[in-house]
């Protein structure tokens, strides 16, 4: 559509209907998710639709009430915002490693942690879980930690490499040239610039390590399990008890639903880099 | 300015040894587990060598070839539905509209939130007492399904949850293509009497070509590392006949506790993802604009 056309309204209006209609195709199965765990087992059970409902808060009361989920949320938490700095400290300094000097090996280190990024987590799991075994690693947070990390650091460095890049190099020069060291160049001149692809960054490690299961899943013990792990234990071969585990898909959904509305913009822009300029 | 040969490894050191730790080391021993027997809780001194053994049994298993056919046929149909569906709603609704962030928001939730969420969610839509859509297709008169429990509906659920989950992705690549799309060379088109059809496939979607490609080879790999909302909905049932290569490879290492043969499989999905990685890279090489050096 050229700019400056003014459209029909029934064709605006079209346009409406259809974006909304795929919206809501978009979220109905999540807000169903919210509108089960507000349910008891026998709502739930009676069959047909049911919008109108008296919602109750007994399912978390349940969930939270039951003395592990203390644990496993602050297990979540820990391992979440742990793999998050970890990885964007590190991501940051390999990116601009990478970005600013030419040195032998950097081709490699380039090639491998592109094709890094897309190892299936299955295949990773199963000599992850056996060198973990023998290193004692398993079952403790910070194999869990160490994994994430790894595995997010491969987008983060290349996301972040793309901000650096971006940033003048004559700025930094004049930043040394006025006494400046590295860190500091780095703290005042670099990190302010790379403000969005940090806040990308952040967001979509976090989310991996917060949303992640099957390596949590092989990799943790009672004591370690993360929050995904305790819902996929919800279910059973007698049955699932919607309520409950609906109400934990719930609370493990918050998280990554606040980050979307807050910076919807920058995690599109993590979805496109790399593929679309601009 | 010259700077000293090890101040680059200062910088990038860190971030390399951790991917050598957790990442590349465990991929090697893969390879290099699948070359022995070996079953989980033994020292690893009682590990047998088996040679070329197991990557011999994978190939011959029929489970393994079912496996094998379910992910492609998986990423095949979903791949080509959430391509065609997404491109055809990015072309019929890139125009610019106010809100249109507000939609875009909206579009994103269902690839942020927990696969374990969003297989729970299907798992719940498609269940044959209370699922919605029994009551839905009730309304019609149609009898209730027994979605999971059929084979073929259940590859179906599969596929279905999927494109739910992914088509916005394509959506999103493409209207974002599509914006950066010159106007004067539209404008020309059109001056030039080019009808809409003739404008969007000749002018328009070659311009993003190199979009589409990216965005086809991102799906793809994506479709071969699937687990986790396939794992919550169906497990693999009923039979096999969802139990696509990275769930066998999971049920094979962590329930049939064969972990060479588990890491004999991997490789297997290791080599197709790892060249599905290298069209990409290119495609899309960040490298790309330094030339040759």
């Amino acid at each position: 559509m050229s700019i400056g056309v003014k459209r029909h309204p029934a064709l605006v209006a079209a346009h409406y209907g259809a974006l909304i209609f795929l919206a809501i195709v978009c979220v109905a199965p999540i807000v169903l998710m919210f509108a089960t765990s507000l349910k008891l087992q026998t709502q739930i059970f009676t069959t047909g639709i049911h919008f109108i409902f008296t919602p109750t808060l007994q399912n978390y009361r349940d969930v939270l009430g039951e003395g592990s989920f203390q644990r496993y949320l602050t297990n979540s938490l820990i391992v979440g915002v742990v793999s998050t700095i970890i990885t964007l400290v590190l991501g940051c300094m390999a990116a601009y490693g990478l970005a600013r000097f030419r040195f032998p090996g950097r081709k490699s280190v380039a090639y491998i942690s592109l094709l890094l990024r897309t190892v299936p987590l299955a295949v990773l799991a199963v000599p992850v879980f056996m060198i973990w075994s023998q290193v004692g690693l398993i079952n403790s947070l910070w194999g869990l930690i160490l994994l994430y990390v790894a595995v997010n650091l491969p987008f983060t460095i290349w996301l972040l490499y793309g901000f650096i890049l971006q940033v003048p190099q004559e700025l930094e020069e004049a930043a040394a040239i006025d006494g400046c060291g590295p860190i500091k160049v780095f703290y005042k001149v670099v990190l302010p610039l790379i403000k969005p692809g940090l806040a990308a960054a952040s967001i979509f490690t976090f989310r991996i390590a917060w949303n992640e299961f099957i390596l949590a899943l092989v990799l943790t013990d009672r004591a370690t399990r993360t929050l995904p792990v305790a819902a996929s234990l919800y279910i059973t071969d007698i049955g699932v008890d919607w309520g409950k585990i609906m109400a934990l898909g719930s609370l493990i959904a918050i998280p990554p639903l606040i980050f979307t509305f807050v910076a919807a913009r920058q995690i599109i822009t993590g979805l496109t880099a790399g593929a679309v300029k601009g | 300015m010259r700077t000293p040969r090890w101040v680059p490894w200062v910088y990038a050191g860190p971030a390399v040894l951790v991917m050598a730790v957790a990442c590349l080391y465990p991929l090697l021993s893969a390879l290099q587990l699948g070359f022995y027997d070996w079953s989980m809780g033994t020292p690893w001194s009682e590990a047998k060598w088996v040679g070329m053994d197991a990557f011999l049994r994978a190939f011959q298993d029929p489970a393994v070839w079912r496996s094998l056919v379910t992910t492609l046929m998986f990423a095949a149909v979903c791949v080509v539905a959430e391509m065609v569906l997404g491109i055809a709603l990015a072309l019929a609704l890139e125009g610019k509209v106010r809100g249109m962030a507000v939609f875009r928001t909206l579009f994103i939730l269902p690839m942020m939130i927990a696969p374990i969420a969003v297989g729970l969610t299907w798992r719940y839509l498609f269940d044959a007492q209370f699922g919605l859509l029994n009551a839905l297709i009730g309304l019609f008169g149609a009898a209730p399904i027994g979605w999971l429990a059929q084979e073929h509906t259940a590859f179906i659920a599969i596929i279905i949850a999927d494109i739910w989950q992914w088509t916005p992705f394509v959506f999103i690549m493409m209207i974002a293509a599509l914006a950066n799309v010159d106007g004067a060379v539209l404008e020309a088109a059109r001056v030039d009497g080019a009808n809409w059809w003739q404008a969007t496939f000749r002018v328009k979607l070659p311009m993003v070509m190199n979009v589409i490609a990216i965005t086809l080879l991102m799906r793809l790999i994506d479709a071969f590392r699937v687990l986790e909302v396939i794992y919550i909905l169906t497990f693999g049932g009923p039979g096999d006949s969802t139990e696509i290569l990275s769930l066998h490879i999971y049920k094979t290492a962590f329930v049939s506790q064969r972990l060479g043969g588990a890491a004999a499989i991997s490789v297997l999905l290791l080599v197709v993802v790892a060249s599905l990685s290298w069209f990409a890279l290119r495609l899309s090489n960040p490298l790309k604009d330094e030339g040759r050096s």
